[in-house]
């Protein structure tokens, strides 16, 4: 079956234009495959729309598979519907107030993305954070991995046909949401880091709970390890499936464990420390295979060092403020609000105003999420919002790697390289 | 063929009816247990400890609205999903449930289980080509491939049994192991037969002709109300008719571990009662282990399980069944 044909079968009535584009894409990838094959007398060739709406893509991708038999002969990705125009959002709002929004892009590990943008901030503001409040964020961005890692260990091993794990792995996530609830008084979208700091200071219950689940989330790790590192239909499932080359990894900008499980240990925690990295110890988990089961193993090594880098974290936390004592650059803290003039003209002026970066000035800065490379990128107009706010997104990055992974892979396969790619959708579309 | 008498019908009637009820059963069993391996409560609201869940499901399933689709073949659309059940429901009738107790005794029992097992395939495949649906498709598609190559293991696994017996009939073959079970004495066979027998019901790891994952269903997609209901039945009914086949051919069927080296006389009333518990009890742990399997590891791929099939159990099943047929021929001859 060509695919001309099937574009003259199917009546497409939502965005016409959209849907023959996208048809004509798929039909121009590897043209010369296309030519090889054009002759199909048997008609075994169909074309299998996956998604949105399917219960496998993690949220709203699109896929158009090309089939041979089971055999996917290419596929094209069609991403954005769960658009929303973040960064035209955040034009219009001042820094802190587009925070909130952050947590919404990468809705699994949001605390990640929180410090994202206030590294960034801080760093075309120039506002200096305290040693406390440095310590508290590791420690969160610590856990908002383990969390994200959680989801994805649970689905993809869903996905590849065992749906206890999911549940198993929702228990785990479960505490750390409980622990987020003690730290920042939200269970999910957190925004507790702030511009010069974070929103408070961690409670003694916070530190029992962070502390407890240090303790003993490493032995539901083992459990994890015990039931997948010798499960043979799960390495079957896994192993040289989806195989990404290092060369290619880097030609299509793949990030974070993607890249790492392909051979190139490159880690912004190390290569450019924020926050405190540089004083903790912990190692970058790097394979050479490149293919799911490497992925696998990346991302199960990184909840170890995770969790080694909150034990670290908590025998160095100082003592200390946890916001820059500075009005013109952060919150004052409730006391002076409630109690002095001058610190309820500075809480007013921060909320309408904002921090105001210099005039003109510019600046990248990007943090490793769990996803890989989240970068912020700022043009500063001199007033409190921003002039343009560009967000590098590593789900987005990854999806392109996606599209060239599953060629030649079977229909089975598809399900367990997303879950393999790990992409969330809000994030690749914003 | 022995004569078809009144008893025959009631332990017919009896049989369907216990069958029909133990997927049922089954299917509160499933949700019970997997919520157990997933430390979850499962359900626990309609009726005492939530006994009467099965019949709320099958109201809702009753009560919602049939929708077939517009571009497919409504004939086998309606007919695809009769076929598992009535196969199902047909296999009851020679399986021996204890001494005396089954509903006919043909002389060729063994074959015609193999054939109306292999039938059921038809309703997953039509139904998969009738709904016009890609996903429906691809999931008959495979449970054809997938069936026709669990045939042949199996049927090689029933044939190492049938050698011990000489004889096709089923009743015969439950009689022959009051003192031996053949897992002992055909342990490679039994356990061909038990991987044959989870691919045959299609549950996991060989449950990719649903594959809720990446087929959203499978053959079973475009189905609703009742029409999906009876997939849904049958489904359960073939992993009890399974269970069943494999305490039949090797785990004593009837009989406790070597009875007849120990177990006494007994009055018939107390030695069909206890027949018959010992008969569900074991099919009852079979149907445990297939939920067990179920929520707990992961599919195979389509390409794996046509590879296990056609370059693992087959060849085994053959050597094995070669082995024993020489070792019988050679040393017990006589």
């Amino acid at each position: 079956m060509k695919l001309t044909d099937i574009q003259n079968k199917v009546h497409s009535t939502f965005f016409k234009e959209h849907q023959k584009s996208l048809y004509q894409s798929l039909e121009d990838k590897h043209t010369t495959l296309e030519e090889l094959d054009d002759g199909d007398p048997l008609t075994t060739k169909m074309v299998l729309n996956m998604g949105p709406q399917h219960p496998a893509t993690h949220g709203v991708l699109r896929l158009v598979l090309q089939l041979d038999g089971e055999t996917i002969e290419k596929c094209k990705l069609d991403i954005g519907y769960l658009h929303r125009g973040v960064e035209k959002i955040a034009e219009n709002k001042t820094y802190q107030e587009f925070m909130p929004y952050t947590d919404r892009m990468d809705y699994l590990s949001p605390y990640s993305n929180n410090v994202a943008l206030c590294t960034a901030v801080e760093k075309i503001a120039s506002v200096e954070v305290p040693e406390r409040a440095q310590y508290i964020r590791m420690i969160g961005c610590e856990l908002a991995r383990i969390s994200s890692h959680l989801l994805w260990l649970g689905t993809m091993v869903m996905d590849a046909g065992a749906i206890s794990f999911f549940i198993w792995t929702f228990k785990e996530r479960e505490k750390i949401y409980d622990v987020m609830d003690r730290i920042a008084g939200h269970r999910f979208t957190v925004s507790h880091a702030r511009i010069g700091g974070v929103a408070n200071d961690l409670t003694d219950e916070a530190m029992g709970s962070i502390k407890e689940f240090v303790d003993t989330f490493p032995k539901e790790l083992k459990d994890y390890h015990k039931l997948l590192d010798r499960n043979r239909i799960f390495f079957e499932r896994n192993e040289a499936v989806g195989v990404l080359r290092t060369e290619d990894a880097l030609a299509s900008g793949a990030t974070g464990p993607l890249l790492r499980g392909s051979g190139f240990g490159l880690d912004i925690r190390k290569v450019s420390p924020y926050l405190r990295y540089n004083e903790v110890e912990f190692e970058v988990p790097t394979r050479l295979e490149g293919d799911n089961l490497a992925r696998y193993y990346v991302r199960m090594e990184e909840m170890h060092e995770s969790i080694r880098i909150i034990k670290q974290c908590l025998n160095k936390l100082p003592y200390g403020p946890i916001r820059t004592d500075n009005a013109k650059q952060a919150y004052p803290s409730k006391d002076e609000v409630y109690y002095s003039m001058e610190g309820m003209i500075h809480d007013f002026m921060m909320t309408d105003t904002g921090i105001c970066p210099p005039e003109g000035a510019e600046c990248y800065h990007s943090v490793e999420s769990p996803k890989g490379e989240l970068g912020y990128y700022i043009q500063s107009d001199g007033t409190g919002h921003p002039w343009r706010l560009k967000i590098k997104a590593p789900s987005f990055s990854n999806l392109q790697v996606l599209e060239n992974i599953l060629d030649g892979e079977m229909v089975a396969d598809t399900v367990v390289i997303i879950g393999g790619t790990d992409p969330v959708l809000g994030e690749a579309d914003k | 063929m022995t004569e078809v008498t009144v008893t025959s019908f009631i332990i017919l009637g009896t049989a369907l009816f216990m069958l029909l009820n133990s997927a049922a059963v089954a299917v509160y069993a499933e949700r019970r247990v997997a919520a157990f391996i997933q430390n979850r409560v499962g359900p626990n609201r309609v009726g005492p400890f939530g006994l009467l869940q099965p019949i709320a499901d099958v109201l809702k399933l009753l009560l919602k609205e049939d929708v077939t689709p517009t571009e497919g073949s409504k004939f086998i659309h309606t007919v695809a999903p009769m076929i598992p059940v009535v196969t199902a429901l047909m296999t009851v009738a020679v399986i021996p449930f204890g001494e005396g107790l089954y509903a006919t005794d043909i002389n060729a029992g063994v074959l015609y289980l193999l054939a109306v097992a292999s039938l059921s395939v038809y309703g997953v495949t039509l139904a998969g080509w009738a709904s016009n649906s890609k996903y429906s498709l691809l999931g008959g598609l495979r449970a054809a491939a997938q069936m026709v190559s669990y045939e042949l293991p199996l049927g090689m696994a029933v044939a190492s049994v049938v050698i011990f017996v000489g004889s096709l009939s089923v009743v015969d073959i439950a009689v022959a192991q009051e003192n031996w079970w053949f897992v002992f004495l055909n342990p490679v066979g039994a356990i061909i037969f038990i991987i044959a027998a989870f691919a045959e019901s299609n549950r996991t790891p060989f449950d990719l002709v649903e594959a809720e994952q990446e087929l959203v269903g499978g053959f079973h997609t475009e189905y609703s109300s009742m029409k999906f209901g009876m997939f849904f039945l049958a489904e359960y009914m073939h992993v009890v008719i399974n269970s069943m086949l494999m305490v039949t051919f090797f785990f004593g069927s009837y009989h406790l571990p070597f009875a007849g080296y120990w177990l006494p006389e007994l009055s018939p009333l107390l030695k069909g009662i206890l027949d018959v518990s010992v008969f569900v009890g074991k099919t009852a742990f079979f149907v445990f282990l297939f939920i067990w399997v179920r929520w707990t590891i992961p599919r195979f791929k389509y390409n794996q399980v046509m590879k296990l099939g056609w370059s693992r159990l087959l060849p085994i099943s053959i050597i094995n069944f070669l082995v024993l047929a020489a070792i019988l021929f050679f040393f017990f001859n006589g």
